[in-house]
């Protein structure tokens, strides 16, 4: 039995009031709150633990050490990587992309092609731009359907000899889609094409195992899985990360330097310049600790029911329009009421304590797709309840009496 | 905290009879100002568009996608600025401005005041002006282009 009332008292900002009313927070496709677990880690940690790493014989260099490469081993074991020198430390899921950017772009040619989708979020489009503007090669993206979905037919048209490295979505955060990764990365490694999957609204949703789905990157950020900010996971088949020229240069990433040359680091470090987020990577081994306890399978299935449930209500309440109705989804729904305008009804949900994202979700070119400049979004985490959809559809109600015509 | 009557001042009657129905929406396709307006935090967008006679505003109109707040503004400056000189329509935006960033009114601004409900909201307030930014923008363009009009004249 999954006993939510336990898990929200792990949770102490789940009990605050907002302008006078308890808290339904429902922007975890945003940032998810953190159990006391993950506060009480990084407190501990720097409390009893902290110094630089990798650096002083001393006691507190080597505690603080260990406690990142726990970090650095919770995560290795939630992706199921087969080995910690695949898990390099990022400040977050953009960054994680900007590092294969930076570095696999550097041998792209004037010709070569970057494969995305239609859906990506804005980290997952810009620095291939970038990149393609540098190297003038070119940004394909896959089209999606109506529904929200990506056209397999079409990703399947557009792989070609010239495709260099496909971007996607694990999942979606403006719509909730759930990629046929397997399929995707399936096709292209046909090809011998990597592929790079964006898991920042995946990883704690579902069990993610990059050997099983046999892809070359993945990305996370701590702050979508209960972790802390400016932390977050760039996973890398260790083929690609020797074959990757370094990123940042600076301490920690070199053995030894000199003015004649410099030699690199071991993997991961080679890709860590600079005095790493270590009370960062405490609390995200924290946060992947209280994922593991409750218990990934158990997480997906509640969230599925609270998709169900809110699916429903929301759907039945007049003048509503949900924005992504793809066959699989996480729990997001996006949707639109109309006569309203998303950021009037964002103000008028908040004053009733219903935090939920309005607007462009950095995801533009999904909004263009679907004519919309924006929409109202509320995601789920598995410590959400269908009593706060109520309060959500209720706060609906008080705005269409309020904002309608 | 924000309480019930902050809410009910910031979607106010007049506030939402403006939203529902804003005066002078719609394109001037002569015109001899306009300028964009866009808040890149929201994706709102605007275009405020100004016929001009004489140094004076003969009407004004705007393309708007948006929120109640910043449809209402727009629809207010519309009726506001109409029959201004250009001068006193850039006078006017600043007093705007000024009001809605919480400064006391050097006079009264009408309607218009019942947008000052935006200073109870920091995330609304840019709503609210963005369309008084893109007049001063057609308007400092217009000046521009009327005075070159006045040198070849």
């Amino acid at each position: 039995m999954f006993d939510v009332g336990r898990i929200r008292a792990d949770f102490p900002i789940l009990h605050e009031a907002i302008n006078g009313h308890p808290l339904a927070y429902l922007d975890n496709a945003a940032s998810y709150q953190h159990p006391r677990t993950v506060i009480e880690a990084i407190s501990r940690y720097y409390e009893h633990d902290h110094a630089n790493v990798h650096r002083g014989v001393h006691t507190l260099s080597h505690r603080a050490t260990e406690a990142q490469e726990r970090g650095r081993e919770a995560a290795r074991r939630l992706l199921n990587a087969r080995s910690v020198r695949e898990i390099v430390f990022t400040r977050g899921t953009t960054e994680a992309i900007n590092l294969v950017a930076a570095t696999l772009g550097q041998s792209l040619r004037p010709g070569d092609e970057i494969l995305i989708s239609h859906m990506e979020h804005h980290s997952n489009i810009v620095p291939w731009q970038l990149v393609c503007e540098r190297s003038s090669a070119r940004l394909v993206v896959v089209p999606i359907n109506d529904r929200g979905e990506i056209l397999l037919d079409e990703y399947h048209r557009l792989l070609s000899e010239r495709t260099r490295l496909v971007a996607m979505a694990h999942v979606s955060n403006a719509l909730g889609t759930v990629n046929p990764v397997a399929a995707i990365v399936a096709a292209a490694r046909q090809r011998n094409i990597p592929v790079l999957l964006d898991g920042a609204q995946a990883v704690a949703h579902q069990r993610v195992d990059v050997r099983a789905l046999d892809c070359d990157f993945y990305a996370f950020s701590g702050h979508k899985m209960c972790g802390p900010t400016g932390i977050g996971v760039l996973y890398g088949r260790e083929e690609w990360l020797q074959r990757l020229p370094p990123y940042q240069g600076g301490g920690d990433m070199i053995l030894s330097v000199s003015f004649s040359g410099t030699v690199y680091n071991e993997l991961p470090y080679r890709f860590e310049a600079g005095t790493p987020h270590v009370a960062g990577a405490v609390g995200l081994g924290a946060a992947i600790e209280y994922l593991e306890a409750v218990g990934l399978e158990r997480i997906e299935h509640y969230e599925a029911g609270l998709l169900a449930y809110a699916t429903e209500a929301i759907g039945a309440v007049s003048g509503v329009r949900i924005i992504g109705q793809a066959a699989h989804k996480a729990g997001v729904v996006s949707f639109t009421v109309d006569g309203i305008h998303p950021h009037d009804l964002g103000t008028v949900l908040d004053h009733q304590g219903v935090a939920i994202r309005t607007g462009h979700h950095c995801a533009m070119p999904v909004m263009e797709r679907f004519g919309l400049a924006g929409t109202a979004r509320a995601s789920f985490a598995f410590y959400n309840t269908t009593a706060e959809i109520d309060r959500l559809v209720a706060a609906l109600a008080v705005a269409r009496r309020m904002l309608q015509p | 905290m924000t309480t019930d009557a902050q809410l009910s001042r910031l979607y106010q009657d007049i506030v939402l009879r403006h939203s529902r129905n804003p005066h002078n929406q719609r394109r001037i396709e002569a015109a001899q100002a306009h300028a964009d307006g866009h808040n890149p935090l929201c994706g709102d967008r605007i275009t405020v568009y100004l016929q001009l006679e004489h140094g004076h505003i003969r009407e004004a109109a705007f393309e708007a996608v948006g929120c109640a707040i910043s449809l209402a503004s727009a629809s207010m400056l519309t009726d506001a600025i109409t029959g201004c000189s250009t001068a006193e329509a850039l006078n006017l935006a600043g007093e705007v401005e000024a009001r809605l960033a919480g400064q006391p009114a050097t006079r009264d601004l009408g309607e218009i005041e019942a947008l000052s409900g935006v200073r109870a909201y920091p995330a609304r307030v840019r709503c609210a002006t963005l369309p008084w930014r893109t007049l001063q923008a057609a308007l400092t363009g217009a000046a521009q282009t009327v005075s070159t009009e006045a040198e070849t004249r």
